[in-house]
Formats: C-alpha cells, structure tokens, sequence
C-alpha cells in the first residue's frame, strides 16, 4: 500500500518535473515542492515538512509536495545526499535546524551546512528545566546554586549527549560558573524515557522541549523552574532564564533550505513561497496547535542567525568534550 | 465502577460499522507489514499519519492500534515458516518454531503461536483497562540502576540457547554486544566503531541482522550444500491443528509469557523483546521434556508468542496513563495525537474519554478479528512449505532484500544483510549457535546504558546495585539462577554417591 502511494507520487513528480522543465525560463510558480526529511517519519523535521506541505495545500501554493525521508545521525545522513543528488534543484527544500549544527560538529561530518543554500528559519521551540514535583528547588536560581556547590549531586536527565537538551545544561552551567564538562548529565533515549525517570525521581531535573513536559506540569507531576526563550511565551506559565539572572538563551529551530547550485531567481522564488506560506493564518493555526514559535528569518538574515548558532555551538560542546 | 462504564461506553464507539471497518483494514494490514521482514508498525504508522489530516481521531487510533496488535501476529508467520523474524520480538519464536515446521507440525506452531496471542492480548488488555494505574506506578520505580539488574538477569537466559559448546555460544553473545555498541554511544556522543560511515552512526537495525543470520545464512548454507540436485519437501505430519497434548503443553506457557509481557512491556525502558527471552528460559527450564528443546518444543513458541502481545498491551499503559512513549510506535502513535490538538498525558483519560475507550474497546475487537483472521490463514501458510527447497530459499532471499532495503532505502543495510549472511553461513559451517549474537545485541548496549545513567546518576558509587530493593532482588535472583542448576546437579550426585555407598 505504502509502495503504491510513494509510486503515485514519484509518478506524478515524473510527470510534472518535465512540464516544469519545458518551461523554465523565467521564474514562474513552483508546481511540485520536494521537501527532504533528514530524518525519519514521525519526528520534528518530519512534522515541520508535513506542515509546510499541509498549509502550501490549502492555500493552493503549489499544486503538489513530495516528501522523502533519509534517516540517520542527526541529519549527517541525509544532508551531504541533499548536497550532492539534489544540486542544483530550484524546486527542492531540506528541513533542518539547531540539532543538524550540533551533530554535523559532533559527528565531525565532512559536509557541512555552508555547502546549502539558507532559505527560511521558521520555528522555534523552546526548551524548559523542569523538577519532580517534590523537588526542594523552586526557581532556576535554586538550581543553579546546587550546580555551583556539587554538579555531581544535581543528575539532570535528557535527550542523546551532545544533543540541545544537553547544550542547554552546559550553557546552564557555565553562566553560573560551573566548569561544564563536570555536570551530571543522564542521556535518555529520547523525551518520553527522560520524563519516566523524572516522574519516578530517578533524577534531580531534566531538560527537554517545553511541549515534551507539558501535560506533566499541567498535572502537577512535574514543576517547570525556566524556559529558554528570550521573552516568555504565549500559553506557557513560566518565566525566563534570563528573568532568573541566569544569561542564557535557547531555541531549538528549524527552518529549510534549498540545494547548492540553484539560481538566485530560483532562491528568490523560493523565499517568497516561505514568506508566503509563514504569514498564512493556516501556518499560524498549524503552528499554534503544535506549539511551536513562529520565528520567521529569510535569506541573508537567516544566514547570518546560522553562522552565530554555529560560532556559539561549536564553543560550547567544545566545553562539555564533544566535537 | 468507572472502567466498566467506561468500556461499555467505549464498546459503543468501537462498534460502529465504521469503526469495525477501520478496525479490519488495521489487523489486515498490520498482519501484512508483520509478515514482512523490516517493514514494522512504527514505520507503517508514520507513513499513515497524513491520514491524521482527514479522518477523525478515534478511527485513525482504531486503525493504527490494529496495525500494532496485527504486527505482533504476524512477526510470528514468516519466524516459523521461513525461520525469518519479522520483528525483533519475534526473534526467538523461529528458535522452536522453525524446528517444529522442520518436523512437520507447522500447523501446530502457528495455531498456538495465533491463539497464545490472543489469549496474551486479550489479558493485557484487561490488564489495561483495569489496573493501569497501579501498573504505571510500580513501574516508574524502576530506576536505571534496577533495569540494569534486570538486564543481568535477562543474560542468563544466554545460557538457554548456547547450544553444545558454552565456548563458541560466549563467542557469539561477545560479537552481539560488540555489534551492538556500533554507533554515536548516547551518553558521550562519541561514534564507535563506525569507520567512518555515516550511515553506521544511528547504530546497526537488529532485524537486519536477525534475517541476516536467520534466513540469508541459512540460504547459503543450504545452498552449499544442495549438491545432490533432490528436491526436499518438507513433509506434513499429523494433523494440521493442535493435537491434545500440545494443547495441554500450551496453555501454561501462554500464561506464563503473559505475566513476563504484560509488566515489562509497561516499565519505560522495558520492551518487547526481554520478556520473550525470559519466557523462552523458563519454559526451557520447567518443561518436562527439556531435551525437546532446539529440536522444536512446543512450549517455545507459545511462551514467547504470548509475552510479545502482552507487551504490545503493556506499552499502552504508560501511553495512554501518563502520556509517555516508551517504544518506537508508542512515540509515533503519540505524534499522531499531537497532530489532532491533543496532547496525552495523565488527564487523558477525564479529557478524551470517547477516544481513549473507544480505542481501548477496539484492542479487544481486534484481538478476536486477528484470530479469526489468522486461524483460517493456516491452511495456506502451510502449503509454502511444499514449495521446493531451491524455489523456497530463492523467495526467501528475495523477500529479505526487500525487506531490509523498505526499512531506510539504504544500499549500506543491503550490504550489511550480505555480510551477516555470510558470516551466519560460516557460524553454521563451524557449528556456533546464532541466537546468542542477537540476544547480546539487544541486552548489551541497553544494559551499558542503564548501567552507565546509574553509575552517573550515583555519582560513581557502585553500592546503589545493592542498596536498592528492586534492584538487589534482581541480582540475587541472577544469581540464583545461575548457580541453582549447578548446586542442584552436585547434591543430586553426592547423594546418589551416597546411596551407592550405603548399597555397597
């Protein structure tokens, strides 16, 4: 079944790709988008894809989106596939974000994120520290002074090593003076193993994405001590590091990006298509409903916002031994 | 009292010829991507959630929780009939299984294979519906430092499946964990032994190299040896249904796989997998007829076969409890929600009751649409054994290609399949049992980690093994069953000593 629908649809990219051809000359409408997933179905840059596909649909943008996913490494699987098999491609996107920067630095990949085209960054989520609800720390700062005073007492629980959940504790532990190559850092095979242990005090605090833990707070079962916004957020009842005097600043984003080697009218095209598509009511109510940030960066802004993120990401995993 | 109404009310739901529909289509097809190898539910699932976008939620979870009840029927087929596992917890099913075909009572095999799965389902679902509170609870006390003991009691279960030699079986479990290890390991972030393929950093997928040693290796090695140019059939004894004494031999094993499955499957980082090998050990272990055991015992099949279907059930009790995933298609199921608006956690159930009853009550419908799906089934599967041998290995090897190229369209795994073959092949020639290599796999890097997160979590102090309760229990228990055997044979001999002593 799955087969047949993938034939269909590569049917039809066939079909439309020499239309597209025929006719290219001037820069007209994108017909078939195709987007890849470097990751597999069911993850953040999946749903981030199956969004951007959802909404470009509904307002008729494009008649069409193929979505193929190349899983692996945090992206390091896919991306140099994107580089090399779809150059040059004016109607191709990739999802990526925050955790490829980190894997390609910590996984010392050969192909890098200059070697594509930056297009449009458009979310962002939040990262929140989080307690077991009988936890004696109450604010982020009550934390932070344990972390000064024995980092081997204070095991915070999270995602894969290397990974935002821990740059976030090392950035954590930094600004309050701790050496963070000393934290206590427990990698958890993802979100939902990390709060079990939160949940059965396994653990002093964990760190993960706001949404990972929000039904956990809203019944009481975990406390929420920071998020890592700038500002705080709409419908989320917590304040700031940066509120605590803890000068620390996270998101975990995902934007898109076309192949190497497409003109700059096909990049222009591309990045009006995003403007579009991120201005939609759909893409706010799509966005809202997954409560995700709508950060919306395109172009050159968004290229400058990469370069600072790997500058401060390769610093700080550098810190905790990785990369 | 609150789940009975609840169910009733969810029974209502799930009862509509709508739902029945969605119901079907889910069992069917997740029975089809069980029997292929690679091709699993979480993926299945994830290729399914557009649907999200058109349908209403009750029918989409109708649908995918049949997809992941049918994947754990069908995994079984292929592990018997073709010795290929389709899933990692049907691993050890083709242990006996594929024996008891060899024997000519594949019949038999698949009947108490589908019926156990019933029975198990249809326990854990009551399991679910009733006491999920107080599962949820208990498990959570499992901390990293209890799941390791855990682990080290599930290693001794090794010790079933060596095989003649206990050299050349620590061999195999040592290339498993080894195996295991390859990748990014998750709490430093450091590759190891990748060689620089990127493609090895994610680690290497255990049911590549369950087909590979299972079925590829077995392949060649039928292949190297087919000179004689017969064609073998394998023969049919018997009747095709269970017999009376297999019955009997059945139902303890069914029930005892259910209670490994139902609680393992709840703990967060329990899985589908560990309590197979423990059902598979204790069956091995109490079975009256101990030297039936690697000739095709019938208790092997059954056992393992209910402790995977109960722990499909037992998966959806953190789920749906507390809003937790704790297995690839729980995570995956839980996106799906996401996509609805609806965020699961622990006041699903006073917020989404329709759904989540009505999901509840379907798991049972499916349980019985699976059996009367499966039973008839039986029949046909059988006749693929008459196929010739060169004919039969040929499809398997097609069928595993095809398998292992739908899990990540990756030219690497295709050629990792290959390479695993041909070392099964040669594990075969010189006589090394495979299963330890995919036991260590599946123990190893999760008994490291655990390991590792209670050794950070203690701060480097080793005493926490012995000073928690859970976890202290499970080592003595470890212990025990290794040295027991060993205790029991050197009284046992002492005392006949004795008694020939007394004679003389």
């Amino acid at each position: 079944m799955i087969d047949r629908r993938n034939l269909l649809l590569s049917t039809a990219a066939v079909t439309t790709a020499t239309w597209a051809g025929l006719g290219a000359t001037t820069a007209q409408p994108i017909e078939l988008l195709k987007i890849m997933v470097p990751a597999a179905p069911g993850g953040g840059w999946d749903q981030t894809a199956r969004t951007i596909e959802q909404v470009l649909r509904a307002t008729n943008a494009v008649a069409g989106v193929q979505i193929t996913n190349v899983a692996g490494a945090g992206g390091t699987v896919g991306l140099p596939q994107f580089v090399n098999q779809w150059k040059g491609q004016g109607n191709a996107l990739m999802v990526g974000g925050m955790v490829m920067v980190g894997a390609i630095i910590a996984n010392k990949s050969a192909v890098k994120l200059d070697a594509v085209t930056p297009i449009a960054l458009l979310t962002g989520e939040a990262l929140a520290l989080v307690v077991p609800a009988s936890s004696p720390f109450k604010t982020a700062k009550d934390f932070a002074d344990a972390l000064k005073a024995d980092p081997t007492k204070v095991p915070v629980a999270g995602g894969s090593a290397g990974g935002s959940d821990h740059i976030l504790l090392g950035l954590i532990a930094k600004a309050a003076g701790v050496a963070p190559a000393k934290v206590s850092y427990v990698a958890f095979a993802g979100g939902g193993p990390a709060t079990a242990a939160l949940l059965g005090s396994q653990v002093a605090g964990g760190i993960s994405g706001y949404g990972e833990f929000a039904e956990q707070i809203k019944a009481g079962k975990l406390r929420v001590l920071a998020i890592s916004s700038d500002k705080r957020q709409d419908g989320i009842d917590a304040p700031t590091l940066k509120e605590q005097g803890i000068d620390v600043e996270l998101f975990n984003w995902r934007g898109v990006f076309a192949p190497a080697g497409v003109t700059d009218d096909q990049r222009k095209a591309m990045i009006s298509l995003m403007d579009k598509m991120a201005a939609s009511p759909e893409w706010v109510d799509a966005c809202n409903k997954r409560g995700w940030t709508r950060i919306t960066r395109t172009g050159d802004a968004y290229k400058t916002y990469i370069a600072a993120e790997i500058v401060r990401l390769e610093a700080i995993l550098k810190d905790l031994g990785i990369g | 009292m609150d789940s009975l109404a609840g169910l009733t009310k969810g029974f209502a739901i799930a009862l509509t010829p709508i739902n029945l529909l969605w119901c079907l289509l889910g069992t069917t097809l997740g029975t089809a991507i069980g029997v292929l190898p690679g091709l699993g539910p979480a993926l299945t699932i994830a290729l399914l959630l557009p649907i999200t976008f058109k349908v209403d939620p009750t029918a989409a979870f109708i649908l995918f929780a049949g997809i992941y009840y049918g994947a754990m029927y069908g995994g079984s087929t292929t592990s018997i009939l073709l010795n290929t596992p389709g899933e990692s917890a049907t691993i050890v099913t083709a242990l006996e299984g594929n024996k008891m075909a060899r024997k000519g009572r594949a019949g038999a095999a698949l009947a108490t294979a589908a019926i156990g799965s019933f029975v198990a389902g249809t326990i854990g679902t009551l399991g679910l519906t009733f006491l999920a509170p107080l599962v949820v609870d208990v498990a959570l006390r499992f901390g990293p430092a209890d799941y390791f003991a855990l682990m080290v009691l599930a290693f001794v279960t090794v010790s079933a499946v060596l095989g003649s030699s206990a050299v050349r079986g620590l061999t195999a479990l040592v290339i498993g964990i080894w195996l295991g290890m390859i990748g990014v390991d998750l709490q430093t972030g450091q590759a190891r032994f990748t060689f620089g393929v990127p493609e090895l950093l994610d680690g290497i997928n255990v049911i590549i190299v369950a087909v590979g040693l299972f079925a590829v290796g077995e392949t060649l090695y039928m292949a190297s040896r087919a000179s004689t140019g017969q064609d073998e059939v394998i023969p049919l004894k018997g009747s095709l249904w269970m017999t009376r004494d297999e019955w009997r031999r059945s139902w303890p094993a069914w029930l005892r796989g259910t209670a490994f499955g139902f609680p393992i499957g709840a703990m967060p980082a329990g899985g589908a997998e560990i309590p197979t090998f423990l059902s598979y050990y204790t069956e091995k272990k109490l079975s009256k007829y101990p030297e039936e055991f690697g000739h095709g015992a019938i208790e092997g099949v059954a056992g393992p076969e209910a402790a995977n279907n109960a722990s499909a059930a037992g998966v959806l009790v953190p789920m749906l409890t507390l809003g937790l995933p704790t297995s690839a298609t729980a995570a995956i199921m839980l996106s799906a929600f996401q996509s609805y608006g609806i965020n699961p956690g622990p006041l699903l159930f006073q917020t989404q009751p329709d759904l989540v009853w009505g999901l509840i009550a379907s798991l049972f419908i499916g349980n019985v649409m699976l059996l009367v799906l499966n039973l008839p089934m039986i029949a046909i599967w059988v006749k693929m054994l008459m196929i010739p041998q060169p004919l039969l290995y040929a499809g398997i090897l097609v069928f595993a290609t095809i398998g292992t190229y739908g899990i990540t369209q990756s030219i690497v795994d295709l050629l990792l399949l290959y390479a695993v073959g041909f070392a099964g092949y040669l594990m075969r020639r010189y006589d090394f049992p495979t299963a330890p290599v995919i036991i260590g796999m599946i123990l190893g890097p999760l008994a490291e980690q655990n390991l590792r997160q209670a050794m950070t979590i203690s701060a480097g102090d080793w005493s926490v093994f012995f000073t928690r309760p859970l976890s202290a229990s499970l080592l003595a228990l470890a212990a025990l069953a290794l040295v027991a055997p060993v205790l029991y044979e050197l009284w046992s001999r002492s005392r006949s000593r004795v008694t020939t002593a007394t004679k003389a």
